[in-house]
């Protein structure tokens, strides 16, 4: 009887952990996939005019993706102008200032419902606000597009990893008679700076990818992007969205791969980077 | 002030009463504590014995629904009152907490950080008053070749005395310790007892433990709090030997807490 017992736990124990190696296995191997579909098929496109070249208009043979890897650079910045700030200062004010209070309690809800709302809704939006009524598209309304997505992840992950740093450390900056906005600032961020500057880079990656905001918003250009706040302007994404989807050339489809590629690497370096960032500084403490 | 022996009371407090919220975990408190000396509060977990001591620099202020009503007078001044300079406050009345703290930055810095807030001092002038407070802290000799070392790396017990010359660089006059050594081995807990002895000639120190040898050990005078109410206070000898409250009596020799 209890022999028997301990032969059924024992197989379900084994198959529960088959299965779940299975699973992961699927994952990591679809992942795997993309990855070497994105790399064997990018890579052909990549040559030396390739980086250094501007798009260049349909029916044009040559030319690269320089212009739009300028851009989505630029428009990423612009967006990390924008959107860190607040979403720094106000993950601190949610928990330094607001921990228990209504109104802390507000804003934490509405940016858990902002960080759902569908990233073609925030492109939408902005093209209302900033494209419609000046009748033009920029970069500059991209960029807005994608700090509106930043947000709310910056708001959130700040907020978490100052909760993180013990109420201790907060009460003993105070006690040796620091003024408040000091200790916040020099103590309690400083002990928490590898988690600030990790959700930062993970809300870049997060955005850096993103396409639908800025088709509503820089739309794409075969010009440089200099004028980032006056015209449309290259980006990866949209570019690999109108070779791929809109062209009914070879060498445009190939470019897309290759486009592809690139902005898979920024993002998996960015990622990649978090991890080092925040590993160190769990050696260093 | 004076109390009827002629010693100089440092701090007196007067009908302090505390909350949490609506739930209070002080009633009534009176205590005077006297200069130079040290003065142990003992009592079971949740009598309120930390909760006092958190009214002392009024550090509590940092959660909203904590409120303090009554008297502390520090030196004539009441502390509680809104108008005190909340900053000069906390100079003067230091804090150890129950859990060493070091501020993510090197060992110099930690101790230079508090120096910085309360006084204009050039280079030469804060490091050889970083020595000092570490050497007061008696951690000088184990430190001095690591001084840009991040104070975390530091043992338990090193980084407590790290927290205790922190403390002391703002030149206080009160220490508030919170259980100080509840967190160390007994080496670390050692060293810290021995340093409470030397620190008392300068502060004066009030110490919250649980560990009743060493409020024995180390206090002049020991108050015995339970569930909020100071049930006696007396000479350290006379609380642990003689106590005339049967509740301080059955505390003291562990029939219960």
């Amino acid at each position: 009887m209890r022999r028997r017992g301990l032969v059924l736990r024992k197989t379900i124990d084994i198959s529960m952990k088959l299965l779940s190696i299975l699973f992961v296995t699927v994952a990591v191997a679809v992942m795997l996939w993309i990855l070497y579909t994105v790399c064997s098929k990018g890579i052909e496109a990549f040559s030396w005019s390739f980086f250094v070249e501007p798009t260049k208009p349909y029916g044009i043979p040559d030319g690269g993706i320089a212009n739009a890897l300028l851009g989505t650079v630029i428009i990423t910045i612009g967006a990390v102008i924008i959107g860190v700030p607040p979403g720094l200062l106000g993950g601190i004010y949610l928990s330094e200032f607001a921990r228990n209070s209504k109104l802390g309690n507000i804003i934490r809800f509405s940016a858990n419902v902002m960080m759902g709302i569908p990233s073609i809704i925030c492109g939408l939006f902005v093209y209302a606000m900033l494209v419609y009524s000046t009748k033009h598209f920029s970069g500059f309304a991209g960029s807005v597009a994608l700090s509106v997505i930043m947000f709310p992840v910056i708001l959130r992950t700040t907020e978490d990893m100052l909760c993180m740093v013990p109420d201790a450390l907060r009460e003993s900056a105070l006690a040796i008679g620091m003024p408040r906005w000091r200790a916040t600032f020099s103590i309690v961020c400083k002990a928490a700076s590898s988690g600030l500057v990790t959700g930062v880079l993970l809300a870049i990656a997060r955005v850096s990818g993103e396409t639908a905001p800025l088709l509503f918003t820089a739309l794409w250009s075969d010009d440089w992007p200099f004028t980032f706040f006056t015209q449309p302007t290259a980006n990866l994404t949209v570019t690999i969205n109108e070779y791929a989807t809109n062209s009914p050339f070879n060498v445009m489809h190939t470019r897309a791969w290759g486009a592809a590629l690139v902005i898979t690497f920024i993002i998996l370096i960015l990622n990649i980077s978090c991890r080092i960032i925040f590993k160190n500084k769990e050696h260093a403490s | 002030m004076v109390n009827e022996n002629g010693e100089k009371i440092k701090i007196s407090v007067q009908n302090l009463n505390f909350f949490y919220g609506n739930h209070q975990a002080l009633f009534d408190n009176n205590l005077d504590i006297l200069e130079n000396r040290v003065t142990a509060v003992i009592g079971p977990s949740g009598c309120g014995k930390s909760t006092h001591l958190r009214a002392f620099n009024r550090i509590f202020e940092l959660y909203p629904e904590q409120r303090a009503k009554g008297k502390i007078i520090l030196d004539d001044e009441n502390i509680l009152d809104r108008s005190i300079d909340i900053l000069e406050l906390r100079r003067k009345v230091g804090m150890i907490f129950q859990k060493p703290t070091p501020f993510p930055m090197s060992v110099f810095d930690n101790v230079a950080y508090g120096l910085k807030l309360h006084f204009k001092l050039n280079k030469s002038q804060t490091a050889e008053r970083v020595e000092k407070a570490l050497r007061g802290a008696s951690l000088w000799d184990e430190v001095k070749d690591k001084l840009k070392k991040s104070g975390m790396a530091l043992s338990g017990g090193q980084q407590q005395r790290l927290c205790i010359a922190r403390a002391i660089a703002a030149e206080p006059e009160v220490l508030l310790m919170d259980e100080p050594t509840s967190a160390i081995d007994p080496v670390g807990t050692l060293k810290v007892e021995n340093l409470i002895e030397e620190l008392k000639e300068k502060f004066t120190i009030v110490i919250v433990t649980h560990n009743m040898q060493q409020a024995a050990r180390i206090s002049e005078h020991t108050a015995f709090f339970y569930e909020g109410h100071i049930i006696e206070y007396d000479l350290t000898k006379k609380i642990f030997t003689s106590p005339s409250n049967q509740k301080t009596e059955d505390y003291v020799t562990g029939r219960f807490g």
